[in-house]
């Protein structure tokens, strides 16, 4: 039984490149800790939230598909109602999506992205996809500040100046209907507005402070045409949003819905009463259907129109992608910082959270937003600020730990200094090791005394 | 009939004539004097305007066989009635001040010592209709229930008669009648009544075959006894001589609702019955304490407004935009909504789908797909089970959107139906039952019954005409199109208002149609209404004592037409009819967003900007309006045109519990 006619597939994604050294064969994307819970973690409780247990989880690769299946059961075992789908590598969201759209079967298909955290409730895009009766709807929400803005450090020099990938995304003047969406490379190039969608509207709203959450409501019936007939679209994002956006006022898409979905209900001057009566008062706040009648269209080709709406969510709402290493970093701080709701553990006082197994040396100091995971030992003199330290890491004397997410089983020796860094699991630090805005692959042994300034170390 | 006509005029300069005959046929020299001659003339114009098949005033047999059945029926009532009864309607409301003092006394002068405590007892809103009511002297019956208690079986005599024609020769007996029964009345009283039943034609002999509406008031009549006995074991003697008053008048027929229900407790109303009366009503906002126990069932918290406006405080307002968002984000929590009922709530929240009838379409239809989903739990039976799913949908929908009239009346049909499924029927036919019910319901009594009031009121509609609407309203959108469909030449003038501007949608409809209109708002309703002939309404419900309910704004635009001696046309279906008597807007409405007032368009920011938080400002947005009848010259139903008072009649003879079988 589907709830509310709504199916929730989750794509969890597979090994992502722009992730590396993070990711790896045994630690899918999926599987990325941030605040020492799988990433994924944070989108399955926010379903459950919203009382949605019967999932499907995409994975991309077999070994992949395992790990995250083999966490999920063991994590979710009695709570969740969990198919996780494996899925070739490379064949992208909307390849995924083709590989089991032969499955679904509720009206309405809401699909999120693996690595979304955030506490908007999915059910609002849900409500407002059926309140408008669209085809699409996506959630949208500001782009993140990019960057440890508020650490006060230098870190993130050059990522600070290179500009954050914006989107340019277009909206009716009451900011209920996607008319334009670009998003990456196409930024660059001029943009290129539909004629006939700026006549229909009149007035466009030209946004680039909101990002696409990779959160969508599609309706199941025109998603698996689209998927059918278009072989060649790849991704979700980049393929199939932009064609729904540009087909909106000459869809065949839709028209093959409608026909599938009104193929039961005769036709008859009685029907087209009750249409009448029905929408007589129907005043969307879209000028679509107003200005439809001003051209003199026919009925007919009324119909042949879609929705694609949008769900912008609320300023106060967290809501991020962990789509790139910075965003690693920034969702780290975020969710033991500002966005501590989400992390699911209770603060201490002093507003850190430090397992009772955790052992602390002499003056060592945890500052606030904190974490320190069990079974680690810090030794004495040590200070750590706005980090998360995972499982039995072994911290020696004098060392300083800011800005920086610390993985599982991490050796640090004496005098370290580590600032907004990530460093992955087993990673070995020896003595008086200096790392700054760095990321160290799983297993990498970093010689002692060795400094090292935005780069990424990996084991070949 | 006529021959009582000209003292009346005379003593009332107001008489104006408004039987639709048209500026044309009724030069304004005509006076008084020639009204004799006018009902002919009238009713031979009024002839071959109201079409072939459907007469304007004909009320078929309480059939329901769907449309056929009803054109063809026969017609109880001469055609030639129409201008007659409207003639004399407006005479009669011209005698206003006249039969208000003679009403006034009775009270009074009563040697009945119980009068005082009939009127005390009675709720408000019932002793409180007379200020309102419609004062025909003999259409006393609705108009004053309350007022003097011995009257009642009098005038519900006498206001029964009304639709019949009580006017008209046919039933005298039952005026006489009254006069005779009448043990409390005052001499003034009893003279005017005498001097009605002078006047009417010869009487005829009683009919001996009692009609289904005679039986009926019998048995009223009898049950009323039954309680006032069992009521006061000491009843004092007037009350015993009372009900022997009541029951021997079998002829007491056609009981208006209103008269109905307070008539039963005439003789002292039980103080337990009135608690059931008055109980059920309504959720009361400013009772702090059921306010509590609603909020605990309540799905979505929702913040209440902080300043309302004194009168209003018992109706719900909570703070704009912040409903539907919580509401939104509860989608997947709700397990007892059904995806399509949670979709019509909030369609209706939002403000996408708005009007009586789309409302209830869009609920009807809600509702059907709900049931086919439906399956009836282990070891429960359908008939129960349904029905208190049904009443989960409609806590929702409230929730949302206080219903609209045109709702609770399909509601209360849905629920009936359901509840007289026989228990042995399988689900799978059950199923199938309630949904060709309610399909029947939206065909027969919205769309069917639409074009019905179509054909009616373009009867009404003349060359050279200029109709003026107001607001946005389907069945008068469909007229018009209808008329000028039909190559009838004439002019719209379309008055709407803030903040909802709905006349633009039916201004743009129209123009694009190529009618010819005139768009105006209504603070320009006195001016544009020197030119108006006709005025076209719609209404959200007619109450039963004729009052309009209807778009904020209505009882504005009906008082200056009446002012202007413009005949103002209420369309309505008669499924939207209720039973309830309402006197003003204060006591039933519906508050909307209070920030929607504030909006100037020209202004980005309102002049108000600021001081939205001072506790001494309050902003009142009503979204309703009570039209007294006084201002209706006639409602189109489907069931035909009638004057307000006949209300009643229609919801006795055609309500839809009973006509269903």
């Amino acid at each position: 039984m589907t709830r509310m006619d709504f199916e929730v597939v989750v794509l969890a994604g597979g090994a992502s490149s722009n992730l590396s050294p993070l990711v790896s064969q045994e630690l899918p994307k999926a599987l990325l800790p941030v605040a020492n819970r799988p990433v994924l973690s944070y989108v399955l409780e926010l379903l459950e939230g919203s009382n949605l247990k019967d999932l499907i989880v995409v994975v991309e690769g077999e070994d992949a598909a395992q790990l995250v299946g083999g966490w999920i059961s063991g994590a979710y075992a009695d709570r969740l109602h969990v198919e996780v789908a494996a899925v070739p590598e490379g064949v992208g969201t909307a390849g995924a999506l083709r590989s089991i759209s032969s499955y679904l079967t509720a009206n309405d298909v809401l699909i999120v992205s693996g690595d979304l955290v955030t506490d908007v409730p999915p059910g609002a895009i849900a409500a407002t996809h059926r309140r408008h009766g669209a085809v699409v709807t996506t959630l949208l929400c500001s782009s993140p500040v990019s960057g440890p803005s508020d650490s006060g450090t230098s870190g993130g020099k050059e990522k600070a100046k290179k500009p954050v990938r914006h989107n340019i995304i277009g909206l009716d003047p009451t900011r209920q209907y996607l008319l334009h969406m670009a998003t990456g490379a196409e930024v660059e190039k001029d943009i290129r507005l539909q004629k006939r969608i700026l006549q229909a509207v009149g007035q466009m709203e030209i946004r680039a402070d909101l990002m696409d959450a990779h959160l969508y409501a599609f309706k199941r019936t025109v998603l698996q045409d689209i998927l059918d007939q278009k072989d060649k679209f790849q991704s979700i994002r980049q393929d199939i949003l932009p064609y729904l956006i540009r087909t909106q006022l000459s869809s065949e898409v839709s028209r093959n819905g409608l026909v599938s979905s009104e193929s039961g209900s005769n036709k008859s001057a009685v029907q087209d009463d009750l249409r009448w009566l029905s929408q007589h008062r129907e005043i969307a706040p879209s000028t679509f259907q107003d200005s439809q009648p001003l051209s003199l269209k026919s009925q007919r080709d009324d119909q042949r129109s879609h929705k694609c709406c949008v769900y912008i969510a609320n300023e106060s709402k967290y809501c991020a992608r962990l789509n790139s290493i910075q965003a690693f970093s920034d969702i780290n701080r975020d969710v033991i910082g500002e966005a501590s709701h989400l992390s699911g553990y209770s603060f201490s006082a002093q507003n850190n959270i430090i397992h009772p197994s955790a052992e602390l040396g002499s003056k060592t100091t945890v500052g606030p937003q904190c974490m320190l995971a069990e079974g680690s030992k810090l030794g004495d003199k040590c200070s750590v600020k706005r980090s998360v330290i995972g499982r039995h890491c072994r911290i020696g004397s004098n060392v300083k730990i800011v800005n920086s997410v610390v993985m599982n089983h991490v050796t640090i020796d004496d005098g370290c200094s580590i600032q907004g860094s990530v460093i992955c699991s087993n990673v070995q630090l020896q003595e008086r090791v200096v790392l700054k805005d760095c990321q160290v692959g799983a297993g990498y042994i970093v010689t002692s005394g060795s400094e090292h300034k935005s780069e990424s170390l990996a084991r070949k | 009939m006529e021959p009582r006509r000209p003292p009346r005029t005379v003593s009332d300069p107001k008489v104006r004539q408004v039987g639709f005959v048209t500026p044309a046929a009724a030069p304004p020299a005509r006076t008084v004097s020639d009204t004799a001659a006018m009902p002919a003339a009238g009713a031979s114009q009024e002839l071959p305007l109201s079409g072939s098949s459907l007469s304007p005033v004909m009320i078929p047999p309480p059939r329901h066989d769907g449309l056929s059945a009803r054109v063809t029926a026969p017609v109880p009532v001469p055609i030639a009635a129409t201008a007659l009864r409207l003639d004399n309607l407006q005479i009669r409301v011209g005698s206003y001040n006249q039969s208000e003092v003679l009403l006034g006394t009775p009270p009074m002068t009563s040697p009945s010592s119980r009068v005082e405590d009939a009127v005390s007892e009675f709720s408000d809103d019932v002793s409180a209709s007379s200020l309102y009511g419609r004062t025909e002297p003999d259409k006393v019956g609705t108009a004053f229930p309350g007022r003097s208690g011995d009257l009642m079986p009098a005038k519900s005599v006498v206001a029964g008669g009304s639709i019949g024609g009580s006017h008209t020769p046919e039933n005298p007996p039952t005026t006489s009648l009254v006069v005779k029964t009448l043990p409390g009345i005052t001499e003034k009283k009893r003279g005017m009544l005498e001097k009605q039943h002078d006047e009417a034609a010869a009487p005829k002999p009683l009919k001996e075959k009692t009609t289904k509406a005679e039986r009926r008031a019998l048995q009223e009549a009898q049950r009323a006894a039954k309680s006032a006995a069992k009521e006061g074991g000491g009843a004092d003697p007037t009350n015993t001589k009372k009900d022997k008053v009541v029951k021997p008048t079998p002829q007491k027929k056609d009981v208006p609702e209103v008269a109905a229900s307070s008539g039963k407790k005439v003789d002292r109303p039980l103080e337990k019955e009135r608690k059931k009366e008055v109980l059920p009503l309504r959720m009361q906002f400013d009772d702090k304490h059921k306010v509590e126990k609603v909020k605990q069932r309540a799905i979505v918290n929702q913040r209440e407004a902080k300043s309302r406006v004194e009168f209003f405080q018992r109706l719900p307002q909570y703070v704009h935009g912040t409903q539907l968002q919580e509401l939104e984000a509860k989608f997947f929590q709700l397990d007892a909504v059904h995806p399509s009922v949670y979709k019509v709530g909030l369609h209706h929240l939002s403000g996408k789908i708005t009007g009586g009838n789309a409302r209830c379409i869009a609920m009807l239809l809600a509702f059907k797909e709900a049931i086919k989903d439906y399956s009836t739990p282990p070891e429960k039976a359908l008939v129960r089970d349904l029905n208190a799913k049904i009443s989960g949908f409609v806590s929702f929908l409230i929730e949302c959107r206080p219903l609209s009239i045109s709702m609770g009346n399909a509601i209360k049909f849905l629920k009936n139906r359901i509840a007289k499924l026989p228990l042995s029927m399988s689900e799978l036919d059950a199923k199938a039952s309630i949904q060709s019910d309610i399909d029947r319901f939206i065909n027969q009594k919205i769309i069917i019954a639409d074009k019905v009031i179509v054909r009616h009121a373009f009867a009404k509609i003349r060359d050279g005409d200029v109709l003026l609407t107001y607001g946005l309203s389907s069945v008068v959108e469909m007229i018009l199109v209808y008329a000028h469909e039909h190559k009838k030449k004439f002019r719209i003038v379309i008055v709407d208002s803030r903040p909802k501007h709905e006349g633009q949608i039916l201004l743009r409809r129209l123009v694009a149609k190529g009618l010819n209109c005139t768009y105006t708002h209504i603070n320009a309703i006195s001016y544009i209404m020197h030119e108006v002939t006709r005025v076209f309404l719609g209404a959200a419900s007619v109450l039963s004592n004729g009052t309009v309910y209807s778009r904020v704004g209505t009882a504005c635009v009906a008082m200056v037409a009446k002012a202007y001696r413009v005949p103002v046309l209420i369309c309505c279906e008669a499924y939207k009819f209720h039973e309830r008597v309402q006197l003003d807007s204060i006591c039933f409405n519906e508050l909307g967003d209070p920030d929607a007032i504030l909006k100037v368009p020209t202004h980005v920011e309102s002049y108000l900007y600021g001081c939205m938080d001072n506790d001494n400002l309050q902003l009142l947005n009503l979204n309703y309006d009570a039209t007294p009848s006084d201002y209706v010259s006639m409602i189109i139903t489907d069931y035909g045109m009638l004057p307000p008072t006949s209300v009643p009649v229609i919801m006795r003879e055609y309500d839809p519990q009973n006509l269903w079988i």
